[in-house]
């Protein structure tokens, strides 16, 4: 049923995407005014990509937290949040979200997403994504108000907020120009993520001299590992499988805490 | 000099022709006649121009025969199919589940008496193939799911396949036992030891016939050789040599030797940060041992030669499609994406499955497919839906039939559609408890697009996207196909006239 709800609610994204149309950006105040007038039937062409730039950050950060990201759909997405950024940087409207003047409009657009995701990843899945718990904990307490106010609506409504930051944002074309190249990484800074997960960095925790071939084949050094992470396992709540930095800091507290058990 | 098959596809044409000229004749003679008793019963109108799939000469009509699995409406996640196949000479079914079981069907053998029933699959042995495990490196679980199987062809009474999962593969033989040895001295019948000082008398051990027991046992396990999870294995032609592939690297191993592999194929580049691409399917050539080929996740091909160098990152063939800039979208990407690359029985052409279409290419021709089938283009408009609720990147696998005349791959809702590549038609077909009555033909399903919508048919929205089918398999000689939807697993043969 979820899954339902949440295809109903992208099936305004799916009429905009389905010959990938580029329109231009906002030359003046008609093309605007029009855009409004027209946001109750189709929701403009950057409204759009936002939407899906959002979307795929947040499937990204998701694909972290889970027990092992699947490389080629990690790849996929970042290619594809590449794409948009690169076509934003030449359309002209990629600019540095300032985290005061618009941190409130991104919050808004990173939670109508996670109303998308959610009902149908949740009702597809049927279990508790850890992820989600502190995404949503951290809105709820910054933006209380606002939250309630758009966990209830569809986007059609935040799309008149969202289109306002826009048109600020147009208001300073020169300085976003100088802003045009931006990496992954500040995407996710900017958006106010908890975690770190640049995409640089999800490709890292991945290639990690821990189980680098040579390593793992030579058997020496996974011998010395397992013993610290038998420890691990024993001391540490079942929360083990999240990621490997929190088993790096783990692993030295742990080497700490055995020092001292040991000598006693 | 005309090869079999060419001579096969112009009699094939010859015969078409020769069928739709004689009903023309045939049309053209009884229109304005009656027909009287005692003449010779000839075609009339209706069948020159049947109605459904279905002609006279070519075509299959295909009928349900076995299902195996469960009716229950919670599937537990560890009965999900996710690999099937059958054997070199379709005696055996092989599949493998998300729980690490590998479950091998056999074919029992014809009779007289049931004619009808031509050959049903029943279950010849069962076993656990793989656990799950845990990497303690990167304190991550290693799945136990059964990536993919491929047998080995027969050589000697035992049966010998390889199973995978995402890091580590295993030779399991297959053997079966109908004798047992007696009369041993040193042990009695229940196994007990005997007291040496006890024996008297010497003797020879006797075989005597037992019931059939089917046992597998793991003879080989390759593991430790990949960092990233396998996606596909292949049985070199010389039957000493396998490969596997993972999201970065094939790996060729010997059957004899497992602690060590060659790596043939590294596309891990030197900064994590620069990679925009992944192996997504590997294969060898059916006949040249020296020839593979591999996908990737940007929809190319790469055929390479491992006479050439020992790493194999230059390929000898590069197959990709330029882009159709009409189409683009910001999903174009992900949905050119190949899921599943298959040599043809022939080692002339390949086909690759990416999200939408089949496309068949000739390995002399590397600029674009040969043909290319449309599955489901009715999904194109949905692409954004099918991104979000992750649907976009299920994986669909692609058979081909013995001949290699006709293609088939899954869809959504339980559906499966068959390509043939001579007649140019092609069907949607599903597989569900309702057409499971014995040996009743399935009826050919249509999806529609917009507007009016017939009383047969559904549409587009109505589909069931979480029963998909990614695992098909096609006997290598017979039209028998196996169709795995969830935890089911379907058997369909041709009608038996």
């Amino acid at each position: 049923m979820g899954e339902e709800e949440g295809l109903h609610q992208t099936q305004l994204l799916d009429t905009m995407f389905v010959r990938g149309l580029k329109r231009k950006c906002f030359d003046g105040e008609e093309d605007i005014e029009g855009t409004l007038a027209g946001i109750k039937a189709i929701p403009s062409y950057n409204l759009q990509r936002q939407s899906l730039l959002d979307m795929s950050l947040v499937k990204l950060q998701l694909c972290h937290m889970l027990v092992e990201p699947n490389l080629c759909r990690s790849v996929l997405i970042a290619n594809t949040v590449r794409q948009i950024q690169e076509e934003m940087t030449q359309d002209g409207t990629w600019q540095m979200i300032n985290t005061q003047s618009t941190g409130q409009a991104s919050l808004d657009r990173l939670v109508s997403t996670d109303i998308l995701c959610r009902s149908s990843r949740e009702q597809a899945e049927g279990k508790h994504v850890p992820g989600y718990s502190t995404f949503n904990k951290d809105f709820e307490s910054d933006q209380a108000q606002d939250g309630s106010e758009t966990m209830s609506t569809a986007s059609s409504v935040q799309a008149p907020r969202n289109l306002q930051s826009n048109v600020w944002e147009m208001e300073n074309p020169q300085e976003n120009k100088g802003n045009f190249q931006k990496s992954l990484d500040q995407i996710f800074e900017t958006l106010e993520n908890k975690s770190p997960n640049s995409v640089e960095d999800l490709f890292s925790e991945v290639d990690n001299s821990y189980y680098d071939l040579d390593t793992m084949l030579t058997g020496m050094m996974s011998n010395t590992k397992m013993g610290h992470c038998d420890g691990l396992e024993t001391f540490s709540s079942p929360t083990t499988a999240t990621s490997s930095s929190n088993c790096k800091s783990d692993l030295n507290e742990l080497d700490h805490i055995v020092e001292i058990l040991v000598e006693s | 000099m005309i090869t079999g098959e060419q001579m096969l596809i112009f009699m094939q044409g010859l015969q078409t022709l020769v069928c739709q000229f004689a009903c023309l004749c045939v049309c053209l003679f009884t229109k304005g006649q009656a027909v009287h008793k005692g003449d010779p019963v000839l075609p009339s109108v209706h069948m020159c121009f049947p109605a459904g799939f279905g002609n006279l000469m070519q075509d299959v009509l295909w009928c349900f025969s076995q299902v195996k699995g469960t009716i229950d409406i919670g599937v537990t996640e560890a009965d999900i199919i996710s690999t099937v196949e059958f054997n070199h000479t379709g005696e055996l079914l092989a599949t493998g589940d998300k729980g690490g079981r590998v479950v091998i069907f056999q074919r029992e053998q014809e009779s007289k008496h049931q004619p009808h029933r031509r050959g049903e699959y029943n279950v010849y042995s069962t076993f656990q193939s793989h656990e799950p495990e845990f990497d303690y490196l990167k304190s991550l679980e290693i799945e136990e799911k059964i990536n993919k199987i491929r047998w080995l062809p027969q050589q000697n009474a035992a049966y010998f396949l390889l199973s995978t999962n995402d890091k580590t593969v295993k030779l399991w033989k297959v053997s079966e036992r109908d004798k047992r040895p007696e009369g041993y001295n040193l042990k009695d019948e229940d196994g007990r030891l005997r007291d040496p000082s006890m024996i008297t008398m010497l003797r020879v051990p006797v075989l005597r016939p037992m019931d059939l027991m089917v046992e597998a046992t793991p003879r080989r396990v390759f593991a430790n050789a990949h960092t990233y999870h396998i996606n596909s294995i292949s049985v070199n032609s010389d039957y000493e040599t396998y490969m596997s592939a993972d999201d970065l690297r094939i790996n060729l191993w010997n059957f004899e030797i497992t602690n060590q592999s060659f790596n043939i194929v590294d596309i891990k580049p030197a900064n994590m940060e620069e990679l925009t691409e992944v192996i997504t399917a590997a294969e060898f050539h059916p006949h040249h041992c020296n020839t593979f080929v591999y996908s990737s996740s940007k929809g190319t091909i790469r055929l390479c030669d491992m006479r050439t160098s020992a790493l194999c990152d230059r390929h000898a063939k590069f197959f990709e499609e330029p882009e159709d800039p009409s189409n683009r979208s910001f999903f174009s990407e992900i949905i050119s994406s190949i899921s599943d690359v298959k040599f043809s029985h022939s080692g002339r052409y390949i086909m690759t499955r990416d999200y939408l279409t089949v496309k068949v290419w000739d390995l002399n021709m590397e600029n674009r497919p040969i043909e290319t089938y449309q599955v489901h283009d009715y999904l194109r408009s949905k692409l954004c839906s099918l991104y979000e609720n992750d649907c976009i990147f299920d994986k669909f696998e692609c058979v081909w039939n013995g001949s290699d005349s006709v293609i088939m791959t899954g869809s959504y809702n339980n559906f499966f559609r068959m390509f043939d590549r001579n007649t140019k038609r092609d069907v949607t077909l599903e597989a569900s408890r309702e057409n499971s009555k014995p040996r009743a033909i399935l009826k050919p399903r249509k999806v529609c697009v917009g507007g009016k919508r017939r009383k047969d048919e559904i549409s587009v929205d109505s589909l069931d996207f979480s029963k998909k089918i990614l695992h098909t398999a096609w006997h290598p000689s017979e039209n028998i196909i196996a169709v795995a939807a969830t935890n089911n697993l379907y058997i369909f043969q041709d009608k038996v006239n």
